[in-house]
């Protein structure tokens, strides 16, 4: 059972903005309520009132930028939605290869991107995923809209930068450089994932060596991060290594602050960690060495 | 002394429910699966984990298999909810239930309501479904008696025989 509370409806930002600064705490921004309403049901927060943004017009849509640089995504689209997105499918794979492993069916067909990030869930699939993308997070607040590198949006377990008084109204996520190739694994033997790694690689023109990499391994520590020396250290590697199995990633989920929990211990956690994150940059290397 | 009487909290609702529209006043936080049992006395879906786990209360909004333990029943407002019990026409079982009955895809049956759900939706939108994503839709949905062999059987008849109705 939930306890009472009262449901609004705005229609803009801007009146979603207003109930806010009205309610304050006792208010909870309400899209899909897959992480919500469990929290509720826990006990969680005394919250008095649902502010339903899928009643803003304008959230529910996932199409390229007018300048083609990046896909929008708005708040209220369903993890559903993106897994089955053609645009997804054909010019970010591993994103929608990642929406097609949340949770369950019944989750993803009323879970939102805009939610999940928001909630900020530390055991979730799309931060990690859409950490090596580069992903932005657009906030409508009093002071107008603002944008965020998703880096700088997760704080930490339960906690973004989303203002008393802002929404998250769409996500951004620019077009990879050319040639990029991506990989997300996750393992866990619960519900939600014990360890997700996404890990992106930019190959040379000749797709020989990388050029650039990305790695980003999630729900082992407080917030999913990347790992900027294991990034520095893939630098010029040559992809037929990585896809043996790069030795040195066993190692690299030692530095991650990584926390204990219901999942495994955090000495296990970094452990997994480097496990799969060679697992991934096999898998990305081998999809950036494949011509176009 | 007594004050005025509280406010009535309640909504309308009007939404369709196996096919028959229906009007109903419900408080805000009402959950879907609470309208379904206690209100309209559809007791098909179950209620097992109460955190969208399971699988045992799902329903289909919109055709969507959705946890109508987690969905308000606020989500409902025009729109089309299905349940066990609207499945079956008046003569016969939907093809689904015929092929989950002479597979023996149930023991307790707890479970079945849901799994019957979940397979209609999977089917109605990939009739082909190959046994690797018939696994992957019903991940999350839990059968703790058959072990799942006897429901993947289950399933693969329901492909055949709709496939042999549709031919």
């Amino acid at each position: 059972m939930l306890p009472p509370f009262e449901i609004h409806q705005p229609a803009t930002p801007a009146e979603a903005v207003a109930l806010r600064a009205r309610h304050g705490e006792s208010a909870a921004l309400y899209a899909g309520g897959s992480e919500l309403l469990l929290a509720m049901k826990e006990g969680l927060g005394a919250v008095e009132h649902l502010i339903d943004v899928k009643t803003i017009g304008g959230l529910d849509t996932l199409a390229l930028a007018s300048d083609g640089a990046a896909l929008v995504i708005g708040a209220t689209v369903t993890h559903r939605a993106l897994e089955r997105s053609p645009l997804l499918r054909s010019r970010f794979p591993m994103l929608a290869d990642m929406e097609r492993q949340v949770a369950n069916v019944r989750v993803r067909a009323v879970g939102t991107l805009g939610g999940n990030l928001c909630f900020a869930e530390p055991h979730s699939d799309p931060p990690t995923a859409l950490l090596v993308h580069e992903a932005r997070v657009v906030l409508h607040g009093g002071a107008g809209p603002r944008r965020l590198a998703l880096a700088d949006f997760l704080v930490g377990p339960y906690e973004s930068a989303l203002g008393p008084d802002e929404i998250l109204t769409h996500v951004e996520i620019p077009l990879p450089p050319p040639r990029a190739a991506a990989a997300y694994l996750k393992f866990g033997l619960r519900e939600r994932p014990t360890v997700g790694v996404a890990a992106l690689l930019v190959p040379d023109v000749a797709r020989v060596a990388v050029a650039e990499a990305r790695v980003a391994v999630g729900c082992v520590g407080p917030v999913a991060a990347r790992l900027p020396e294991v990034e520095r250290a893939l630098s010029g590697l040559p992809l037929a290594a990585l896809e043996a199995g790069w030795p040195s990633a066993e190692t690299s989920g030692e530095r991650l602050d990584a926390v204990g929990d219901l999942h495994g211990s955090a000495e296990y956690k970094r452990a997994m960690a480097g496990v799969f994150v060679k697992r991934a940059l096999a898998q990305a290397a081998r999809r950036a060495r494949a011509a176009a | 002394m007594s004050g005025p009487p509280p406010p009535d909290r309640r909504l309308q609702l009007s939404t369709t429910v196996n096919g028959r529209p229906v009007t109903l006043h419900v408080v805000p936080e009402a959950l879907l699966l609470d309208v379904l049992r206690e209100d309209l006395g559809l007791t098909g879906s179950k209620r097992s984990c109460d955190v969208q786990v399971c699988g045992a209360c799902t329903v289909l909004l919109d055709g969507l298999p959705v946890s109508a333990c987690a969905v308000l029943a606020y989500e409902a407002r025009g729109r089309t909810v299905l349940t066990i019990e609207g499945l079956a026409s008046e003569e016969r079982l939907h093809p689904v239930q015929e092929a989950f009955l002479a597979a023996s895809g149930f023991q307790c049956g707890f479970c079945t309501p849901g799994m019957i759900m979940a397979v209609t939706a999977m089917l109605e939108e990939a009739p082909a479904a190959t046994p690797a994503e018939v696994r992957e839709h019903l991940r999350g949905n839990i059968c703790r008696c058959t072990g799942y062999v006897s429901i993947l059987a289950a399933v693969a008849a329901a492909q055949r025989a709709l496939a042999r109705a549709g031919a």
